[in-house]
Order: structure tokens, then C-alpha cells, then sequence
């Protein structure tokens, strides 16, 4: 399966050979976990593993959770509440997936930005980051939709905002709008729309996350110094890497331990901290809360949704252009999801020969702005839309967009990168030295 | 009066200080010490029985709380009352509807807190998770982190930041009070102090019983509280050993692949 050769399974006794013969899924299992690996990977390679830890926490209690929950729009609240409080163990149950959506996102972040910095994107590495996005999307999906299942009063009305944006889309908006949501407004057959799919999407994102394993187990793993392995022989690609299995499988679950003594104590000790009161309300279609603020992963694209407003001179630009067609709220529809669309087309947009950053001495800084500029969006997104965040938030998602599509592309020809080391054991020995023999 | 004061003259300093914050700013939530914040915060059994007596006595009378089963009382880590005061308090103070018998009936441990009677009067099982004490600063969260997402100390805040100001509206009288986002609540004044009087000879003023009743209201909305932060703790206490152990394992099994120790 792999480019970097190495030694494959062999079966050796009777019965090994017979299984080999007819499926030979002990040498699949073999070559995966055996991969040969950058042995210079650092410590932000380890939310990869977070992330296959979280999909699985969140099926496992997920599972659980549907056993007694009711997606009824007049039992729903009830039946949440019936899990805090009467369903053995189910108020941790509920907490650890309330939370474990959180943990699920801030890792997920962290590995974007990973794979930005390092230029995990370029090639030949496209497939795994296309793939990677479309978990991405998939995973804004099912949080979105589960957090509209409690039934509370930022479910609804955010369910109300959200997909009132797909209303926004010239022509067929409208009757899209109704088809999402199955009737008029949202109700009980949106409820169970959203239950059946964030059922159902966790699964796809599972069959993806082994497309994307799939896919860099092909291309070999990006390292921080973005040289590839040797490969001409075993020999030669045995001195840039170490077999996958213990090395860092042990290294990860150091990360991982960490990472979760970090989110037990969220979830023991401020399991609503990244909650929102109002959804201790149940939901009330008459009654709509002071402010409307999404879950806090979703803020940064919030913010760049209502960053554009129709005082904006693209969007007046836009709109006359246009005849009308594309008017401020179909425009802020267009940026949001536009800002996730320069993400996914990103190894095209970036010309730069060398592949990390940690070579590029300008690009590190307009990347460490990047990442400003994304907490600087979520902030906003929180924030009330009015001056002054209202005009941080253009200026924010101008500058995101400025990265990928004017930064990057000029970037790569006007730099003068550093050298990098010629191979991944020169980095390895250049910090750790030679081992002794 | 100074006391009244000095809350206007906080209120005041916090609305200058915070004027750049959107609506919902205006009003004054002071925080409170409770027995139960904290990693290691508990529930003060007395207190929660205190609580218990003012709802029954006094809010009740309106405020329903359908999400918790009567039962509950008896649970540890909650007001833990013994089962046979229970039953008698269930059967003592509420009658309920039953579908089968299609009549009213005394209240059995096994039924719900009845709805309240007053349509306007929002229920109260989740109502110290259903509002926040502390924001911001500017949306940072940083208050919340330190202090506490805030329900009871805004329900203390409530109960005690009446000023005595009232108002007519359209037919409905309006209560100024410093705490409601918006200065001016439709909820009479429920507690002066001395409204009930406590079998442990425990202090029956205001802000004791606007105390008590936000405990066991936090308790109403949280009643495994207790039991999660234990399980929270020894989560935290089995993980770090793991990551410690696994931590030296790494250690051990990288030391051969790297020639020196990595320094900087």
C-alpha cells in the first residue's frame, strides 16, 4: 500500500497461509500499523489520534445516548433531562458528547492549521487534504444538527438562522430552504430529519477518515521539515523512519492522555462552560433570545457570515453587478462558505516550492497573523453585530481570504526560502545527534 | 440604605466600565461564596432542606418544577431527606393530576414537582443553568472560567435586588430591581426576609434565604452535581497517572533511536 518500502507481512505457520490465501486482511492490519514514519515528526503531529479517539467517543456515546432519547419535538427537552437525571450514569454520558463535540473541533483546528503550517496540502498530498476538508464539513454537519436534538432554545433558533442562510440563495432558495427543513418552519419533521442524519453522518465521516488514512499512507506522512523519505531502498528509507507501531503509537497516546486529562476536567468540573444557557429553555417558537451565538467552533465563519453587510462596497459591487441577484445576505452566504472553498483549493493557491514553513521565513509571519486573524473571527463572531466588531469582522475576513488567494500565490515567488536539510535523518540527528552505537 | 447604595454605586461603576457591552450589561449580579463551586464544591445538605422549605412555602405557590421527580429529595448528594419524610412531604403538599383515575390525587414520591399556577411564572427545574451570572469580559469568557457561569448568584441577585420602585404598564405592574437585564421584572417581590421560619433556628433574612433557595434550585437543575465532580476527579487522578506512565514508557522506548537527550 505504501511508496516507502518496508518489510510486509509473511504468514508463516498452516493456518496464517490459509487465511492469507483467501483474505488477506492480517497483512492489511500489518502494513498499516507498521508504516514506515518520519522519525522527526513533532508533538503537533499527535491530533490525528486525538480526532479518531473523538469519533469514536462520540459513536460510542452517541449510541447510548439515542437509547433514551426521544426525537419528538414535545418529548425531546423532556427526555434529556430524563438522561440527566435518571439514566445511570447519563448525565456524564451527555456530558462527555457535549464536550467531547469541543474537544472534537478544537483538535480538529489544531490539525488544520498543522497541516497550513507545515504545508501538509502540497503535493502530492491533495487527496489527503480534500478529504480531510470534506470531514471537516461533514463534522460542521452532525454538530450543527446535534445541537439542535436537545430541543432548547438556541437549538431552535439556531436552526431558525442557519438554515434560513440556505433561503438566502437566489431562485431556489426558498423551496431549498423548505426541502432541508422538511415544511414551512422549523419543526418536529426537522427535528427528526436532524436526528436521523446526525445518526447517520458519523458513519460517512468514518468511511472518509479511512479514505484519508488511506490516501497519506500512500504518499508517505508530511514531517516538519517537508523533505520526503528516501526510497530508493529498505536500507535507505530505514534511516529517515521508524515503524509506525510502537514508536508513535506510544508517542500519541502520551498526547492523547494529556489531552484528556485536560477535557475530563472540563467535563467534571465545567461541563457548561462552552454551553449556552438559553438551551436550558426549552424551545419556544414564540419567544426569541436577546442574542442568537452559535456553538463557539462555528464563530469564526459567523463572523465573516455577517462581516458582510449591504454598506459594503463589494457587496454594492456585487449587487450591482448582479442586477440585485446576489444582495448582502446571499453575499455573507457566498463568504462563509467561500472561506472554507479557499481552504479546500489551497495546494493550488500556494507556489511556493518549499513545502514547510519552518523554511519560510516571511511566510511564518503572515501565518502566525493567520492564526490571530481566526481568533480575532471567533471573538467577533460572539460579539453583537455593530460597530466596532462589526468592521473587525470585515477586516478580519479580508485578510482570510487575502492569505489564500493574494498572500500565498505572490508569496511562493517573491520569497527567498532557507535551505532545508536534504533528508528527515540530517533534522532527526541535527537535534537529537546520532544514537550510540 | 448604604447598603442599597453601595449596590447602585457598583451598578453604576460596572455599566461605565462595561459600556462598550451590548444590551443585558445593566444589570448587577454580585457573586457569592457557595458551598458547591469549586473542583471540591459541595452541596450543604442543610442548606438544600432550607431551600426545599422556602420553594414549598413561598415559591411554589407559582413556580412549578416538572423536570424533577419528588424522589429525588431523598437522593445523596442532594437534600437527602429520609424516604418516609418524603413520602409524607409528597402526599402533604401537592396533589396531582392522575390520567387513570381522571381526578386529582395526593402526590406519591414517584410524581414529578407539579407545574406551577401561575402560567406566566417560568418554570424553575433548570433555572440556575438557565441564566448566567457573569459574561464577557467582551465576550472573552474569562469571567465565567474564574467565577462561574453565575445561575445562582443571579438568582440571589434577584431575590435581593428589588428596590421597592414600581411601575404600571399596559395593565401589569413592573418591579424596578437592579439584577433583571432591563431594570424592571413582572415578579412581585417574593421574599422581604422572615418569610419562613427554619427548624434549625438557622438566620432567616433576606439574603439567607435568597442564598438557601438558590443552592437548592442549583441543585434542582444539577442534581447529580456531586457525583460528577467525584467522577470528574478520579478521571482527571486515573488520567494523569496513564499519561505519566506512558510518558516514561515513550521515554524508555524513543532513548535507544535518539543519541542524546534533546536539550531546548
Amino acid at each position: 500500500m505504501s511508496g516507502i518500502p518496508h518489510d510486509h507481512y509473511e504468514p508463516k505457520t498452516g493456518a496464517e497461509k490459509w487465511l492469507h490465501s483467501r483474505l488477506p486482511v492480517v497483512g492489511l492490519i500489518y502494513d498499516t500499523i507498521m508504516i514506515p514514519t518520519p522519525k522527526n515528526l513533532n508533538w503537533w503531529w499527535i491530533w490525528g489520534i486525538v480526532l479518531a479517539f473523538c469519533l469514536v467517543l462520540q459513536i460510542v456515546t452517541g449510541i447510548v445516548l439515542v437509547m433514551h432519547y426521544t426525537p419528538h419535538v414535545d418529548y425531546a427537552f423532556a427526555s434529556i433531562e430524563h438522561i440527566m437525571r435518571d439514566v445511570n450514569g447519563g448525565h456524564m454520558l451527555r456530558y462527555i458528547h457535549m464536550n467531547g463535540a469541543s474537544l472534537f473541533f478544537f483538535a480538529v483546528y489544531i490539525h488544520i492549521f498543522r497541516g497550513l503550517f507545515y504545508g501538509s496540502y502540497k503535493a502530492p498530498r491533495e487527496i489527503t487534504w480534500i478529504v480531510g476538508m470534506l470531514i471537516f464539513l461533514m463534522m460542521m454537519g452532525t454538530g450543527f444538527m446535534g445541537y439542535v436534538l436537545p430541543w432548547g432554545q438556541m437549538s431552535f433558533w439556531g436552526a431558525t438562522v442557519i438554515t434560513g442562510l440556505f433561503g438566502a440563495i437566489p431562485f431556489i432558495g426558498e423551496a431549498l430552504q423548505t426541502w432541508l427543513l422538511g415544511g414551512p418552519a422549523v419543526d418536529n419533521y426537522t427535528l427528526n430529519r436532524f436526528f436521523s442524519l446526525h445518526y447517520l453522518l458519523p458513519f460517512v465521516i468514518a468511511a472518509l477518515v479511512i479514505v484519508h488514512i488511506w490516501a497519506f499512507h500512500t504518499t508517505g506522512n508530511n514531517n516538519p521539515t517537508g523533505v520526503e523519505v528516501r526510497r530508493g531502498s529498505k536500507e535507505e528509507a530505514a534511516k529517515d523512519t521508524l515503524p509506525f507501531w510502537p514508536y508513535f503509537v506510544i508517542k500519541d497516546f502520551v498526547g492523547l492522555a494529556i489531552v484528556l486529562v485536560v477535557f475530563f476536567a472540563v467535563v467534571g468540573f465545567m461541563p457548561n462552560y462552552f454551553g449556552h444557557p438559553d438551551n436550558y429553555i426549552e424551545a419556544n417558537p414564540l419567544v426569541t433570545p436577546a442574542h442568537i451565538v452559535p456553538e463557539w467552533y462555528f464563530l469564526p465563519f459567523y463572523a465573516i457570515l455577517r462581516a458582510f453587510t449591504a454598506d459594503v462596497w463589494v457587496v454594492m459591487a456585487a449587487s450591482w453587478i448582479t442586477g440585485g441577484i446576489i444582495d448582502a445576505k446571499f453575499f455573507g452566504v457566498i463568504a462563509m462558505f467561500g472561506a472554507i472553498a479557499v481552504m479546500v483549493i489551497v495546494p493550488w493557491l500556494d507556489t511556493s516550492r518549499v513545502r514547510s514553513g519552518r523554511y519560510r521565513p516571511q511566510f511564518k509571519w503572515w501565518f502566525y497573523l493567520l492564526i490571530v486573524d481566526f481568533i480575532v473571527l471567533m471573538w467577533c463572531g460572539a460579539m453583537p453585530a455593530e460597530p466596532p466588531y462589526s468592521t473587525i469582522s470585515l477586516i478580519g475576513s479580508a485578510y482570510w481570504f487575502g492569505y489564500f488567494l493574494v498572500i500565498l500565490p505572490i508569496l511562493g515567488v517573491i520569497e527567498k526560502p532557507t535551505t532545508p536539510p536534504t533528508t528527515i535523518e540530517e533534522d532527526f540527528d541535527a537535534h537529537y545527534g546520532k544514537p550510540a552505537e | 440604605m448604604l447598603k442599597k447604595l453601595s449596590i447602585a454605586a457598583i451598578a453604576a461603576l460596572s455599566l461605565s466600565a462595561g459600556g462598550a457591552l451590548a444590551a443585558g450589561g445593566e444589570s448587577h449580579i454580585h457573586d457569592v461564596d457557595f458551598s458547591f463551586e469549586g473542583p471540591f464544591g459541595k452541596f450543604d445538605q442543610n442548606q438544600l432542606q432550607r431551600g426545599l422549605q422556602i420553594y414549598t412555602e413561598v415559591c411554589s405557590a407559582c413556580h412549578g418544577m416538572r423536570y424533577v421527580p419528588i424522589r429525588t429529595l431523598a437522593d445523596e448528594g442532594g437534600p437527602h431527606l429520609p424516604a418516609d419524610q418524603v413520602r409524607a412531604y409528597a402526599e402533604q403538599t401537592f396533589e396531582v393530576f392522575d390520567a387513570e383515575l381522571d381526578d386529582f390525587r395526593p402526590a406519591k414520591p414517584t410524581d414529578h414537582f407539579p407545574e406551577g399556577g401561575d402560567p406566566n411564572a417560568p418554570d424553575l427545574s433548570l433555572m440556575a443553568k438557565a441564566r448566567a451570572g457573569f459574561h464577557g469580559p467582551y465576550g472573552t469568557g474569562m469571567n465565567q472560567l474564574f467565577k462561574g457561569m453565575g445561575g445562582p448568584e443571579y438568582i440571589v441577585s434577584i431575590l435581593t435586588g428589588y428596590t421597592g420602585e414600581e411601575k404600571e404598564e399596559a395593565g401589569t405592574t413592573y418591579y424596578e430591581n437592579t439584577a433583571f437585564p432591563g431594570g424592571w421584572i413582572a415578579m412581585a417581590p417574593p421574599l422581604y426576609g422572615e418569610d419562613v421560619e427554619f427548624a434549625d433556628g438557622h438566620s432567616n433574612e433576606l439574603h439567607h434565604e435568597a442564598e438557601d433557595v438558590a443552592a437548592f434550585l442549583m441543585w434542582a437543575a444539577e442534581p447529580k452535581m456531586m457525583a460528577r465532580k467525584q467522577a470528574g476527579f478520579i478521571g482527571v487522578l486515573m488520567l494523569t497517572l496513564l499519561a505519566s506512565l506512558l510518558f516514561l514508557t515513550n521515554k524508555k522506548l524513543w532513548a535507544p533511536v535518539k543519541g542524546k537527550e534533546f536539550h531546548g
